[in-house]
């Protein structure tokens, strides 16, 4: 019978499966931090568990570390706390642990890639949404909750029953200043935060194979946001070559037989998907969000919406609400919106290639007198390589400050965090009321697009700084 | 954790769609390293205002509606992050039972990791069932029989035969899956042949 990907790495992961369809999975990657990891442990504590396998687990602090000088620790009791808890359960039962001062320390989706414990075919876990990340990789990557991490920490497997297919074919090329952050901000605007509930989505198509690992990784992280657990995309070569080397990643003979295996992770040509829709990439414009749930998109060029043109009354009543809560008025112009801050970073686009592209942007121009904006790398290295190439110069110059790694701004458990009624456009995933910071309000867009709103002091077309 | 059997309660009604886990229990509350006390900051955002007051407008400010142990709210409940904090705060403030025509996947599975029933109902129904939040009557369900009761009506719920089974039983998932440890470790010794990779050893 023909398969999808999502079918064969569910096959190859089946350790039990009860006749109601009920199965047991097993897993091979497991990423823990410190938010939804102490309440785990201290299950296994109670219970007297030990981590079955911690050469599979790795962990990072990442959602509650300081992006400024970290000399002097966390100053935040509760913060320091969690953080504390993290090295000393990973100490405790032997798990791998990249400490607040260790350079590989990041967001926990950047240093996964990163290191080479995100792998093709693979079944990887995390107690996080955007666990979707690591499809990018054409591995079966999703968040869980807490009592999971437990589960998986105690018997490597989770209990799961199997999601529905379900494929979204993206061809063509992009217009210049479009990014693979427009593609999947304009995918959730269609299928809507509840789309892909209950599905596995594979991304396919020319468009897809033409992005960079790093991009694709952007579409897939954002899954999550179109309410499918998963998203994931056939390992290709790029895939190989960027995985080659890695800390992580199989060395001598293992290389050779993961490449194999690796090399058969593609959906069958006639295999079945349970639904299916295709995307123009030529017809993908600038996108930013303006309301409080992801799938609130328009484009650069668009007005804000109307509530008054809308028949449906809970349609009605979504969009007065988002629009008062975002201090909005219906009908004004996308540019129109003028913003206080800008934060460029996140497990979304805080990778090397993303501040790459912002600070071609912002090359020898100056942020708007009024705006306040931030970046933070997504890890140590991405700081560091970033450095290295003169990025953080680029962007201290144009008036933006050059953080330490970690999640910071996307959700603002972190000081970095807007205050009431502060706007800001950030390349992270939520748009989500009070997500960065309470009464704070959130336009979502591509790390270019944040620099465009950056320098303009206004949501703006990155087109029209394109060189 | 606890079982679930039997509830009665007046419901509360929430009439906002795509209710997310960031509304539920905003991040200031994720601090915590324990899965208790968080039900005094379920909608925190919208249940007190900027000075930390409770805002008397809101449902579950008031009476009797701080009580309830069903909640009625629009789809795609739960929402955004994996946070199992979300049900915990539900369950910490009393709620055992959500009604919603749908929810997102991570928040649906955690609610039965804590013995919280997560039911989903047609929004016609839904609508029905708010009028009893609304005139403050009780409503009952019988997870067993797998049935509502309101007024002198009552109809049928689906609900998975396994799951309703862990929740009437309050049983344990990692001990159920532990008690599979042969299949895991031959499954294991498999992998350690077909993928050596995957052990690094």
């Amino acid at each position: 019978m023909s398969t999808t990907l999502y079918d064969k790495i569910w096959n190859d992961h089946l350790v039990d499966q009860q006749d109601d369809g009920t199965s047991l999975l097993f897993v091979d990657r497991h990423l823990i931090h410190e938010v939804t990891s102490p309440q785990a442990f201290e299950g296994l504590r109670n219970s007297n568990r030990k981590v079955r396998h911690p050469k599979l687990t790795l962990a990072v602090a990442d959602h509650n570390v300081p992006t400024t000088d970290r000399t002097k620790g966390i100053s935040d009791q509760e913060s320091k706390i969690q953080v504390d808890t993290l090295e000393a359960n990973c100490k405790e039962f032997g798990v791998q642990l990249f400490g607040m001062d260790d350079k590989r320390q990041g967001i926990v989706h950047i240093i996964g890639p990163e290191q080479g414990f995100t792998q093709p075919g693979t079944v990887i876990v995390c107690g996080d949404s955007h666990t979707a990340t690591h499809g990018a990789f054409g591995s079966l990557a999703f968040g869980i909750g807490t009592s999971e991490v437990e589960h998986v920490l105690a018997t490597q497997t989770l209990v799961q029953k199997k999601a529905k297919n379900f494929r979204i074919n993206v061809n063509g090329e992009l217009p210049l200043g479009v990014t693979s952050k427009d593609v999947i901000l304009q995918i959730i605007g269609r299928i809507g935060t509840a789309g892909g509930t209950g599905c596995v989505i594979e991304y396919a198509g020319d468009l897809i194979r033409s992005l960079s690992v790093e991009q694709r990784m952007t579409i897939c992280n954002m899954t999550i946001e179109g309410g499918a657990r998963a998203g994931l995309i056939s390992p290709d070569q790029k895939i190989f070559d960027y995985l080659n080397g890695k800390p992580m990643s199989p060395k001598g003979d293992n290389w050779e037989k993961a490449l194999n295996y690796w090399n058969s992770l593609k959906t069958d040509a006639d295999a079945n998907f349970d639904k299916e829709i295709n995307l123009n990439a030529g017809e993908i414009l600038p996108m930013i969000t303006w309301g409080t749930s992801p799938q609130d998109v328009i484009t650069i060029d668009e007005k804000v919406p109307n509530p008054q043109s809308e028949k449906d009354e809970d349609k009605k009543n979504s969009i007065e609400r988002s629009l008062k809560y975002m201090g909005l008025k219906p009908d004004m112009a996308a540019t129109d919106i003028k913003i206080d801050k800008v934060f460029i970073g996140s497990c979304t686009n805080g990778r090397i290639e993303d501040l790459r592209e912002a600070a071609k942007i912002l090359k020898n121009k100056k942020i708007s007198s009024h705006v306040n904006a931030i970046v933070v790398p997504g890890s140590g290295l991405v700081k560091e390589q970033a450095e290295q190439e003169g990025l953080d110069k680029i962007f201290v110059n144009s008036g933006f400050e050059w953080r330490e790694p970690g999640c910071s701004m996307c959700l603002a458990m972190n000081a970095d965090k807007l205050k009431p009624e502060e706007r800001c456009a950030s390349t992270s995933n939520r748009n989500f009321e009070g997500r960065q910071g309470r009464g704070g309000r959130t336009h979502l867009v591509s790390p270019g697009m944040a620099a465009a709103a950056a320098i303009s002091g206004n949501l703006d077309d990155v087109r029209k700084y394109q060189n | 954790m606890q079982k679930f059997n039997k509830l009665k309660s007046i419901p509360a009604y929430l009439p906002i769609v795509n209710i997310d886990t960031d509304m539920i229990i905003p991040k200031q509350f994720l601090k915590t390293i324990k899965r208790t006390g968080l039900g005094k900051n379920l909608f925190f955002e919208m249940r007190y205002d900027d000075l930390g007051k409770e805002i008397k407008e809101f449902c579950l400010n008031q009476s009797p509606y701080n009580d309830s142990k069903i909640l009625i709210a629009g789809k795609n409940f739960g929402c955004g992050s994996s946070r199992e904090h979300a049900p915990w705060a539900l369950l910490d403030f009393g709620i055992t039972c959500v009604i919603s025509s749908s929810y997102a996947d991570i928040f649906y599975s955690n609610c039965f990791k804590n013995g919280i029933l997560p039911l989903i109902l047609e929004e016609e129904k839904i609508k029905e069932l708010s009028e009893y939040a609304n005139r403050k009557e009780e409503i009952s369900i019988d997870l067993n029989d797998e049935k509502i009761f309101y007024g002198n009506n009552e109809f049928k719920f689906d609900i998975d035969p396994f799951k309703k089974k862990c929740l009437l039983e309050g049983l344990d998932d990692i001990a159920l899956s532990l008690k599979k440890a042969d299949k895991i470790e031959n499954f294991e010794n498999g992998l350690k042949n077909t993928k050596p990779w995957i052990f690094n050893d």
